[in-house]
């Protein structure tokens, strides 16, 4: 039986596998201290969630961490529950930009284990509120007023909703209180599951385009903002602790100053690099100014963070460190 | 000559449902239908009595009204899921299991890929490009055969379209970690395939593993996995692999179980071990569905590439998934393009060197009097080395491999000289301004307002009214243990006892795990989907088997549409039908249309040719050939379809969640980004016992066939 071609062939067949092989002999440093042992960090990693805001965090940041400190920089996309965990297990060394969407998490890691460090204020504020399009607040004002809202059941109806109207919900891994208030106000409304926020990001935009009543939970900063004109619905005001525990929420929510996060020994040891990211801070335009660049012109990242930074040398200048 | 083929079809002792009956034979029907109905239900037992099960379900939904699983018979599962989810955190860094065994693998997995983009990056984008072509090349057979040719140029086509859509770096990430999972994929697929295939009880054990790997929605394991072997890269190659060892598996045994058994048996003549049976005869005879296999796991391991980037594990998925942020289909697509190249590349690469097994397969039997035989054939190069069999051809692979490897070695040292680490960027082409236009135009024209037929805006609310909400508030409505009766008696009907148990077991596990309601919703969205692909399936395949023209134009776009991730197109799907369960579905039947017009286009052309040529020269018209000849000879092929459908509309349940699908999908979604064990795998649960459900529903090939 001639066996050669056999074997060539599935050599050649799975011939990648080979590759693999070869080259775990050849070169195995693929990750150096990404967590920064001693001296200073060469290379840090930055986790980002999917939203444009933090993608422009993260590309300011790479950016100016490259070109002017000469540190190479990992972004990695996650989530912010799974990036939590990445900080703790020193996977990542930094989130820029955190909602509180994972307390449970962020009381375990930074309370408790020590392992992921607070980093001090974004300089963004994030608000979260129920909003309409302006175009249906102008002709219908009593909308913008929570107790009033069942009076517009019949605008807010559709086919996924049936008699109720429908409320466009937020995207999983998002802070909300909406059922909660719906059922606590008893708002004759039904939560669409939209399921991601690129979902709800188009249908906001097609529904906009159509100029369509809808309602929806929105938020700033958002890219989107610069494009559409949406008013927020007012909520009963937020005190201290009035949406603990979440089922008796009825507060609207509150106003957040971004917060950054370090991996524990990154900040400690991170040198000059975690020093720079202790010392960024940027205000909400600045930030959605270089979105807006991402997001609505369609530019590439390194592109759009490299022309702020062009723009902004006095901003930028004063995050580095002072050595 | 369409006799046998009815007559055929009447000894069948079972038939599902008296839909499909009385669709089928609305000519032959006499005078009275109710009385013939009757008389023909009579006839038949499982029939009369999936009837009685669907008017017991019809009254018991109007007199009851509402039919949910009763809180007091469900388990609850939150509170043990949830201490393990605390324990794994708590334990993660202490515990010996992970000490000791899950960190190991992590690293190793991490350093895997790590060294292979390290690799990637020392070669340069010159060096990747040169050494993929020339693997490429030998996969082929090397030499100058259009084979070899044809696979070389297809490398090098991809490589540099990769390079010039400006998608280099993302793409050899996820080169890199598809490389390592189709590797650990196809050696575990490999073992648990030669297990199931030497040994009976293997396979009957295995074989509902199998299912599981396949159907349980990545979604819902992937937050355990996070806990188990950290974020990023582990995760997303232990997912992976789950996910795409399976094929391999099956079709190992396969090839295993159907060797030549004069072949086994005169190797065991001849006094062979065990051991060296397996070697020396059954795993060669098996090399063609191993390879299959091979085949088969690299493209499920490419489906997965978006999901992996989900827990930070890089590459293409990554743009995707950002891409998806801005709401930017022209990028999402051009990361898309870069993965159907991607599995293009392997596909090719794998199937040249396949093709070239089955010709040296035909000339094994005789290896010395091959030579006379085959000189017509085969005049390249390679003829003084197949001539001579024995110790010098088995050498002959090591000099070239020996070859490659140095290859390697002198593009990586010189690679960064040849060029840049990463493809120039001046070289790159955008294409997503341009996508975004079409797109843009294509979504503003379709939505609503086309003339006659309305707009798919329009189609999208007229079925969410008519047939979604109807047939969610149905199933709602009636009583669970009606329903439990209709399954049990569609499933004796279908498959006898064994799939009455299994179906209804199934339903009975949703309704213990307390996701009825959510599970009622989600099975009316697949019901659906499954229908609207059904009917635009049937109608296409049936087409395309019958002008040949129609079946070459499709193939690449079928190619693409298996390939591209679904992640790329959902953007368009929601401005088509507005996020809601249409877009869910809409974009399940994208995914799964291909598959079922395949099956279908395959089972109508394989009908019979004697059969159709009697037909039509006994004057048949086309509607009558295709009526009562092809269609009803197909029957087999069209059930193999509607099962096929059933499991991957399933597939799409979790990605109809993510553009409003809501019920179960929505549950793993949130579980897996809230860090919720509790919510993601129950509800990954209750969608493997649908398709449990749904599968051995749609299964009578089963019992037909022996």
């Amino acid at each position: 039986m001639s066996r050669a071609p056999i074997r060539t062939s599935l050599i050649a067949g799975v011939g990648v596998l080979g590759l693999a092989l070869s080259a775990c002999a050849a070169e195995t440093d693929g990750d150096s201290a990404s967590g920064g042992d001693g001296g200073g960090a060469k290379e840090v990693t930055i986790a980002v969630p999917s939203w444009v805001g933090a993608q422009a965090n993260a590309a300011v940041a790479a950016h100016i961490l490259e070109e002017e400190m000469d540190v190479k920089v990992d972004i990695k996309q996650m989530d912010e529950p799974v990036a939590f965990d990445a900080l703790h297990g020193g996977k990542a060394d930094a989130i820029l930009e955190d909602w509180g969407g994972v307390p449970k998490k962020e009381e375990l890691y930074v309370e408790d284990k020590k392992t992921v460090v607070e980093g001090g204020d974004l300089g963004v504020t994030g608000h979260i509120g129920w909003f309409v399009p302006k175009y249906f607040a102008d002709e219908n004002p009593e909308v913008l007023d929570y107790e009033n809202l069942n009076d517009f059941v019949d605008d807010f109806k559709t086919s996924e909703s049936g008699d109720k109207g429908q409320f466009i919900g937020a995207a999983p891994s998002y802070t909300t209180y909406d059922k909660h208030l719906i059922k606590n106000h008893d708002l004759d409304y039904k939560i669409l599951p939209t399921g991601s926020e690129a979902a709800q990001l188009k249908e906001i935009q097609r529904l906009y385009e159509a100029e369509e009543p809808f309602l929806t939970y929105w938020w700033d900063p958002q890219w989107m903002n610069a494009q559409i004109e949406m008013v927020e619905v007012e909520l009963p005001e937020y005190t201290e602790g009035c949406n603990e525990p979440a089922e008796k929420t009825e507060c609207g929510y509150d106003t957040l100053m971004l917060q950054k996060y370090f991996n524990a020994d990154f900040a400690e040891n991170g040198g000059e690099a975690a020093e720079f990211l202790k010392n960024f801070q940027w205000s909400t335009e600045d930030q959605n100014e270089v979105a807006s660049m991402i997001a609505g012109e369609g530019m590439a990242e390194e592109d759009a963070a490299a022309e702020w930074a062009a723009e902004h040398e006095d901003v930028w200048k004063a995050w580095l460190p002072k050595s | 000559m369409s006799a046998p083929a009815l007559e055929k079809r009447d000894e069948r002792p079972s038939e599902p449902p008296t839909e499909t009956v009385s669709a089928k034979e609305p000519a032959a029907r006499p005078p009275g239908p109710a009385a013939a109905l009757a008389a023909r239900l009579a006839a038949r037992p499982s029939a009369l009595l999936v009837a009685l099960a669907a008017v017991l379900v019809l009254v018991s939904a109007f007199v009851t009204g509402s039919g949910a699983w009763p809180a007091g018979m469900t388990v609850d599962v939150t509170t043990p899921l949830e201490d393990l989810n605390a324990w794994l955190v708590e334990n993660r860094d202490s515990h010996w299991l992970f000490l000791y065994f899950l960190l190991h693998v992590s690293n190793n997995a991490e350093l895997a890929v790590d060294s292979l983009i390290g690799l990637f990056e020392g070669l340069g984008w010159v060096g990747v490009t040169l050494l993929g072509t020339v693997l490429a090349w030998y996969a082929g057979g090397a030499g100058l055969r259009p084979r070899a040719l044809r696979t070389a140029a297809t490398a090098l086509g991809v490589f540099l379209v990769v390079g010039v859509l400006g998608m280099w770096d993302p793409t050899m990430e996820t080169l890199a970690l598809m490389t390592v999972a189709v590797a650990a994929a196809a050696l575990l697929g490999l073992l648990l395939g030669i297990a199931a295939g030497l040994s009976d009880a293997c396979d009957r054990a295995l074989r509902p593993v199998f299912d599981l790997m396949q159907v349980m929605p990545a979604f819902a394991y992937l937050l355990p996995f996070v806990l188990l072997f950290d974020i990023g890269v582990p995760s997303a190659l232990v997912a992976t692999v789950i996910y795409a060892a399976p094929p391999m598996a099956r079709l190992t045994s396969l090839g295993l179980r159907g060797a030549d058994p004069a072949a086994l048996e005169a190797s065991a003549s001849l006094g062979a071990s065990p051991w060296q049976r397996l070697r020396t005869a059954r795993l060669p005879l098996a090399r063609k569905e191993m390879l299959l296999g091979l085949n088969q796991t690299i493209m499920m391991c490419l489906s997965m590439v978006v999901l992996a980037s989900v827990v930070g594990s890089g590459g293409l998925g990554d743009v995707i998934y950002r891409a998806l942020g801005k709401v930017n289909v022209g990028q999402a697509l051009t990361a898309g393009i870069a993965i159907v190249l991607v599995a293009v590349l392997l596909d090719r690469t794998t199937a040249a060197a396949g093709a070239r097994l089955e010709e040296s397969e035909t000339r094994a039997p005789s290896p010395a009097a091959e030579a006379p035989r085959k000189a017509g054939t085969r005049p390249l190069l390679r003829s003084p080395f197949t001539v001579s069999p024995g110790r010098f051809a088995r050498l002959r692979g090591w000099p070239s491999w020996l070859g490659l490897g140095a290859l390697a070695a002198v593009l990586s040292a010189l690679g960064p000289r040849l060029g840049e680490e990463e493809w120039p960027r001046e070289w790159t082409f955008r294409i997503t301004p341009y996508v975004n236009d079409a797109t843009e135009w294509i979504e503003k024209s379709l939505g609503s307002g086309v003339p006659v037929v309305g707009g798919t805006l329009t189609w999208a609310e007229g079925v969410t009214n008519g047939v979604l909400n109807p047939l969610r508030d149905g199933l709602n409505a009636t009583p669970w243990w009606a329903l439990l009766v209709l399954v049990a008696a569609l499933g004796w009907a279908v498959g006898r006892w064994r799939a009455a148990l299994t179906a209804s077991a199934a339903l009975g596990v949703i309704g213990v795990l307390g996701l009825w309601t959510k599970s009622m919703d989600t099975l009316s969205q697949v019901l659906v989907a499954l229908v609207i692909t059904l009917l635009l399936g049937f109608a296409v395949g049936v087409l395309a088997a019958r002008v040949p023209r129609v079946e070459r134009w499709l193939r690449p776009l079928l190619d693409t549409m298996q390939t591209m991730p679904q992640f790329v197109y959902l953007i368009p799907v929601i401005a088509l039908f507005s996020v809601g369960r249409m877009a869910g579905i809409a974009a399940a039947v994208v995914f799964v249309l291909p598959a079922v017009i395949r099956i279908t286009a395959q089972g109508v052309r394989q009908s019979d040719p004697a059969a159709l040529e009697a037909a039509r020269s006994m004057g048949a018209t086309t509607r009558q050939q295709l009526l009562q000849v092809q269609l009803p000879l197909a029957r087999r092929s069209l059930l193999v379809a509607v099962n096929q459908g059933v499991v991957l509309v399933l597939s799409m349940v979790v990605i109809a969640g993510m553009v409003g699908g809501g019920a179960l999908g929505i549950d793993v979604i949130t579980g897996l980004s809230k860090g919720d064990l509790a919510l993601g795998l129950p509800a990954g649960a209750a969608i493997v016992c649908l398709g449990v459900l749904l599968d051995r529903l749609t299964q009578p090939a089963r019992t037909e066939g022996r």
